[in-house]
């Protein structure tokens, strides 16, 4: 099969970059300081027994260090447990979230807080919050007719 | 001219999708004015059923009817009028199709299925309406079978032969199809439908998402590849010039069936259950598809030079200026090359791990597919449709419609670049997708994202104004246009080769190296994901 030479060219340029490319994403999520990789949290839990499933037993903010914070949250149709949030500027958080019924999204606007919740799973990213303000947090993925209505707040002061 | 039964075939297709068109697409008009607090819908139907529709008669309705009318008259052109039972095939699968649509609709507006179009468990809808989705692929096992068996026989009576481009094209297409829709028949008839009905009470939903998405990316080059087949067959012969490598066509379109499947965790990277390692395999995979894409780019541009030089342009560029400008049939596919560009770069960046971060299930991703689907190709198969059309009825596209033509592809153009603008944006600063209002109690993160849902239906507006103009044209084309004979344009070779690399006809091994890929990709996923999961989900409605 004939290729013409300026097409080998373009391709080769194309297959470069691709590599180039892969690379980096590659060492972002699996060999950078810090976490790259996308949240992929494989702890399972029963969906119906999540208010007696540990650390869903207990939801809300748990201070683990200095300026360090664990924020476990229930996600259901149509609210986050707790709706309210309020942590000091520079905190580093873990988030743990899981859903009791549907499938939500988990997502703070304006950050690279975002990730899915899936019934009988567990997810989990952290986040370090450098800048002051009130952040929303809001459900993406759609749970119902009262979807729009679902949001929560956290306040960095 | 094609003979009148298959064009008769061809056109019910095209009636039924361009029925789809209208109607999903005042569909999208209302969302985009509900999203914008222009309007409020009567609450006999809501935002969310509303978007189902328009998800489904677009997605879905509009893009398979039309590519199916497409493909037939295109093999029935290359290849010979259809045998009689293929044809009556093709007809059961027309029926099945147009069934499954109407049962599907229904009961979405019976606000029975109220779960968007992606049908994620475990939102639960009634289960008349997975089986009409599943009436619907069937329907295109009917439509895949005339087209396949057709080749068959052509290939056998023309032993030695290459066989027409255009009908090659078509089956690679189809065998991408009857790979992918494995994961959602295996979904709907395994999962769905025996949960809905109650046989099961729960649902594994990690497993049914990733069978869904090893179904839902194929899917988008299921939309893409007949307009590629337009590119590549009929647009040469468009302008003046000469297909650019037959070969090359060939290969690119058997790489899209290698590396358009082992690829659907590219839409999972942010969920639970699934492994990063295998997340990262399969984003790789994803990538390796920019290749058949350069090499379409490629191809694209060099027959655009070909047939500007062969029209006595000189210099680096002077062969730009002699293409087609004022033809409909050209311009419309070739904006939606252009907008295949930013399309293209913006897929880069939702498969990638951290820049996905940012858009996943923002609104930013609407306006990616609105730009691929919406724009690359709906535009080719409005250019398509314009001399189809009066080719299956015997009548001419003349110049005056060729001129309201122009303002139609531009109306559209216009609308989707303000649409898709205004969604790339505002996602960019979370603006979610799929969401009936964005102003969460003026909070002041959702500030600055009203205005942009306006532009959203300031585009939509212009969209629809298109649609109608569309329709319009497409009337006057099958029934007012004087008669006359159109053609159907089929490209020649710059240099002609009749003999193929054999490998190039040997299905057997790209559908085993597309088989094993897939299996690479997923087995160890999927075994984990059915071993090892939680207690599954009952069903809810929250509707």
């Amino acid at each position: 099969m004939h290729i013409h030479k300026l097409e080998k060219v373009w391709l080769a340029i194309g297959f470069v970059t691709l590599v180039a490319f892969l690379t980096t994403v590659g060492i972002q999520a699996f060999a950078s300081d810090g976490h790259h990789g996308a949240p992929s949290d494989l702890t399972k839990l029963n969906p119906e027994k999540v208010h007696e499933t540990e650390p869903f037993d207990d939801p809300g903010l748990h201070k683990v260090g200095e300026n360090e914070y664990e924020l476990v949250m229930i996600l259901e149709s149509y609210g986050f447990t707790p709706h309210e949030v309020r942590i000091p500027e520079g905190s580093t958080v873990h988030f743990q979230i899981t859903t009791i019924d549907v499938v939500h999204g988990f997502e703070i606007a304006g950050t690279t807080v975002n990730m899915m919740a899936t019934p009988g799973h567990v997810n989990s990213m952290t986040y370090t919050f450098e800048e002051k303000g009130n952040y929303l947090i809001l459900c993406n993925e759609y749970c119902g007719t009262g979807h729009h209505f679902m949001s929560a707040e956290l306040e960095v002061y | 001219m094609v003979n009148a039964l298959d064009a008769r075939l061809s056109m019910y297709h095209f009636y039924t999708a361009f029925a789809a068109l209208l109607i999903g697409g005042f569909f999208g008009l209302l969302q985009t004015l509900v999203r914008s607090e222009q309007l409020t819908l009567p609450v006999e139907l809501n935002y969310y059923q509303v978007l189902t529709a328009h998800g489904v008669l677009l997605a879905l309705v509009f893009t398979t009817f039309f590519i199916f009318g497409f493909m037939y008259a295109g093999v029935v052109k290359t290849t010979g009028e259809f045998a009689s039972h293929r044809r009556k095939a093709a007809w059961v699968g027309f029926v099945l199709m147009l069934t499954g649509t109407i049962m599907a609709i229904t009961l979405i507006l019976m606000n029975k299925a109220t779960v968007l179009y992606t049908f994620y468990a475990p939102l639960q809808a009634s289960p008349f309406f997975y089986i009409g989705l599943a009436f619907i692929i069937v329907g295109t096992y009917f439509a895949a079978y005339a087209i396949i068996s057709q080749y068959r026989s052509w290939r056998k009576e023309h032993k030695g032969e290459k066989s027409p481009l255009f009908t090659f094209m078509a089956v690679a297409t189809l065998a991408l199809w009857l790979i992918a829709t494995i994961g959602v028949v295996t979904a709907v008839t395994l999962q769905f439908i025996p949960w809905s009905f109650g046989w099961t009470e729960t649902i594994n939903v990690a497993l049914s998402r990733t069978l869904f998405w090893f179904f839902g990316h194929p899917l988008v080059y299921f939309w893409l590849l007949p307009a590629y087949m337009a590119w590549y067959v009929t647009v040469p012969k468009i302008i003046g010039g000469k297909i650019f490598s037959d070969s090359l066509a060939r290969l690119a379109f058997l790489l899209f069936i290698l590396f358009s499947i082992p690829v659907g965790f590219h839409h999972q990277l942010l969920e639970p259950g699934i492994s990063e390692v295998w997340k990262y395999v399969q984003v790789v995979l994803t990538f390796a598809v920019i290749i058949p894409s350069l090499m379409t780019a490629f191809a694209m541009f060099a027959s655009f030079e070909i047939a500007g030089r062969e029209k006595g342009a000189t210099g680096l560029l002077g062969w730009f200026k002699k293409l087609p400008w004022s033809d409909v049939r050209f311009i419309a596919p070739f904006i939606g090359m252009a907008f295949f560009i930013p399309a293209g770069a913006g897929g880069i960046i939702n498969a990638s791990h951290q820049m996905n971060q940012v858009v996943h299930n923002t609104i930013w991703v609407t306006g990616h597919f609105h730009i691929t689907i919406g724009a690359t190709v709906i535009l080719t198969f409005f250019g398509i449709s314009y001399w189809l059309i009066p080719h299956l009825k015997g009548r001419v596209l003349t110049k005056h419609i060729n001129n309201l033509g122009k303002y139609q592809i531009v109306l559209w153009t216009v609308g989707m670049f303000i649409m898709s603008a205004a969604m790339h944006f505002s996602g960019l600063s979370g603006n979610p997708r799929r969401t009936q209002i964005t102003s969460y109690n003026g909070h002041e993160a959702a500030a600055s994202w009203g205005s942009y849902e306006v532009a959203m239906s300031v585009g939509g507006t212009l969209l629809l104004f298109s649609i109608f103009l569309f329709i319009g044209l497409m009337i006057n084309l099958a029934f007012f246009a004087p008669k006359g004979s159109e053609e159907f344009p089929i490209g020649e070779e710059f240099e002609e080769t009749h003999k193929l690399p054999k490998l190039l006809e040997n299905w057997k091994v790209w559908i085993a190296i597309a088989i094993l890929l897939i299996l690479i990709a997923y087995t160890i996923p999927v075994i984990d994901l059915i071993q090892d999961a939680p207690p599954g989900s009952p069903g809810y409605q929250f509707w």
